[in-house]
């Protein structure tokens, strides 16, 4: 048999540094596609959101801060935070199916980086972050909450919070790689998930914890982002929060991007 | 390239806790042909094609396919590999163009050249009408096809096919193996993995069998045919008093081994050359007046080879599979 007897005429792109970028693209573009078709994917950021913010408002409102517009004010970046994080599950989910439908073998087999199907997902569920934001912010502005600082400092909180979910992501997406089953997915985020937004912030002042619990809940990274999204968009000292929301950040990719990547690795 | 082989293992081990999935396997497939990794389900046929796609780190041993080595350089393999699992690994919620799309736009093939190709494809495949479709709505014929075509995506040199018409109905299985035919006749060589000697036959020009992760044979699909025998004629007679006649009868037309029942006790079996033996068989009894509930003239069977070539039943427990396959997964 001779040897090479392919002849093709394919273009083929020159090879360089940003094809990581370029191949995350396309992957993202396949989380996007998938939304689009599936929105019902899409209620953990849509109505679950408008239901806890009209919830918490209405049942929580009178008692913590006496009436339901100051506690509005209070609340928003609270949930916020709160919905970003579980919001986060999704993600973990959606590599567990893809890793258990094979897809993750294909992705592997091809010459692309490690890291681009993982990047991909987190840049797709940019959109889900998005919304969350705005249904969230609209819903309460329904209700009678205000941004009291100017746009760009609304821009700025919006911008933290979805860093901080595409970095916070990480962790899910190690949780996706290692379990066993998306409903053990479920289960061990939202396990994790809920001691950590309801010790923090976002719901009530800390001072008001047992000493134990406060240092907890401050030290929490959510509280620094909710922190911040206050200081934001209500006026105060933004610096201190923010610093601290971007240095968590920090240490979750730092943590877990090099732990999902390796279970990318030997596992898929 | 100098290499005359698109495959080369040498010595594969590899190990899952407790089992050993690989003992050492040496394997080759020369350029443009078509090798068949021919074992029951856990003999470590997957593992095997899950190390040469740099799938998986093999333990010891080493690796060579389309020239490069496949720890050293993975990357330089992976570009030219195309890979079909058990399962087909395609994305049920994107249309089969969008799949192919995704695959030629991942390996780096301009937007125009990525709509040609996967024109092309869906066309070869015939899945042009089904093409804007998700896949949710393809029956399992059309999704290993898709998966197929999307594993030809980027022309490779090498398709590992891992039990490719597993699950698939015999039709389906004909239409597969002559897409296989027309992948080979375009200078691609094919690794194949099958539980079918019918395939192996109709589709390899090499044979590897493999067992326990060991190989226990190489050869051609006729030469393994020789050995194992082209057909199995097995007969049970109704009266157990007849056992003896039976066996003499089966004797007469035997090409190697005499008659055995370890099949199924009351059953027996021997090899024989051709369709003829059963006409004979069946002279035979009638004028003894020998009555069979039954009677059947069968192609070799996995089991008959690995009988012959073993000299034992060597189908491993179902729990030595099981554990096998568990590891696999996880892996």
């Amino acid at each position: 048999m001779s040897s090479a007897t392919i002849t093709h005429d394919v273009e083929v792109l020159k090879q360089g540094p940003f094809d990581v970028i370029r191949h995350s693209w396309v992957l993202a573009k396949r989380s996007l596609v998938k939304t689009w078709r599936t929105p019902e994917g899409l209620i953990d950021v849509t109505l679950s959101p408008i239901m806890f913010t009209l919830l918490f408002t209405f049942i929580f409102g009178g008692a913590i801060a006496g009436s339901t517009a100051d506690y509005l004010v209070f609340l928003i970046p609270g949930l916020i935070g709160q919905n970003i994080a579980f919001a986060s599950v999704g993600i973990g989910i959606q590599l567990n199916s893809d890793m258990s439908k094979g897809i993750f073998d294909r992705f592997r087999a091809l010459p692309i980086s490690r890291v681009a199907p993982l990047l991909g997902a987190a840049l797709g569920d940019v959109v889900r972050y998005v919304l969350l934001i705005g249904i969230m912010v609209g819903t309460g502005y329904a209700l009678g909450y205000r941004i009291h600082t100017d746009p760009l400092s609304f821009l700025a909180g919006c911008l933290l919070a979805i860093l901080f979910a595409l970095c916070l992501a990480w962790a899910p997406m190690l949780v996706g790689l290692i379990a066993r089953s998306e409903r053990a997915v479920q289960g061990i985020v939202f396990m994790t998930l809920f001691p950590l937004t309801f010790a923090s912030n976002a719901f009530v002042p800390t001072e008001t914890m047992p000493n134990w619990l406060a240092s907890f809940a401050n030290a929490n990274p959510l509280s620094h982002l909710i922190a911040a999204l206050r200081a934001l968009w209500s006026g105060g000292d933004w610096q201190a929060p923010v610093g601290w929301t971007l240095l968590w950040c920090a240490v979750f990719v730092i943590v877990f991007a090099p732990l999902a990547i390796r279970a990318y690795n030997r596992k898929a | 390239m100098a290499e005359d082989n698109a495959v080369v293992a040498e010595g594969l081990i590899k190990n899952f806790k407790q089992t050993k999935a690989l003992n050492g396997i040496n394997l080759a497939v020369p350029r443009g042909t078509v090798l068949g990794v021919l074992g029951p389900n856990g003999a470590g046929k997957t593992t095997a094609v899950r190390i040469l796609a740099t799938l998986l780190r093999a333990d010891g041993g080493h690796a060579r396919v389309a020239g490069y080595d496949v720890a050293k350089n993975p990357a330089e393999v992976r570009k030219r590999i195309g890979l079909t699992g058990q399962y087909a690994s395609v994305d049920e919620e994107l249309t089969g163009r969008e799949n192919l799309h995704m695959i030629a736009a991942l390996l780096n093939m301009s937007g125009r050249s990525s709509k040609a190709r996967a024109k092309e494809l869906l066309e070869w495949f015939d899945l042009t009408e089904a093409a804007d479709r998700t896949l949710k709505t393809y029956s399992g014929g059309m999704r290993r096809r898709l998966d197929l075509a999307a594993s030809l995506t980027g022309h490779p040199e090498v398709v590992f096919l891992d039990e490719p018409t597993t699950g698939l109905d015999p039709a389906k299985r004909e239409d597969m193996w002559d897409v296989v035919r027309d992948i080979v006749g375009r200078g691609t060589s094919v690794l194949l993995t099958t539980q079918y000697l019918e395939e192996a036959d109709a589709l390899a020009d090499d044979i590897v069998v493999i067992n326990h992760g060991e190989v226990i044979a190489h050869d051609t699909a006729d030469k393994l045919k020789r050995v194992v025998g082209s057909q199995t004629l097995r007969v049970r007679p109704t009266d157990m008093s007849d056992t003896a006649a039976v066996k003499e009868i089966l004797g007469g037309v035997a090409t190697d081994r005499a008659p055995i029942d370890e099949y199924r006790p009351g059953e027996y079996s021997v090899p024989v050359a051709d369709d003829s033996a059963l006409a004979i068989v069946v002279a035979k009894l009638a004028a003894q007046h020998v009555t069979v509930t039954e009677l059947s003239l069968q192609l070799p069977s996995l089991d008959e080879v690995f009988f012959t070539l073993t000299g034992q039943r060597q189908r491993p427990s179902a729990e030595d599979a099981a554990a096998v396959e568990d590891q696999e997964e996880k892996a």
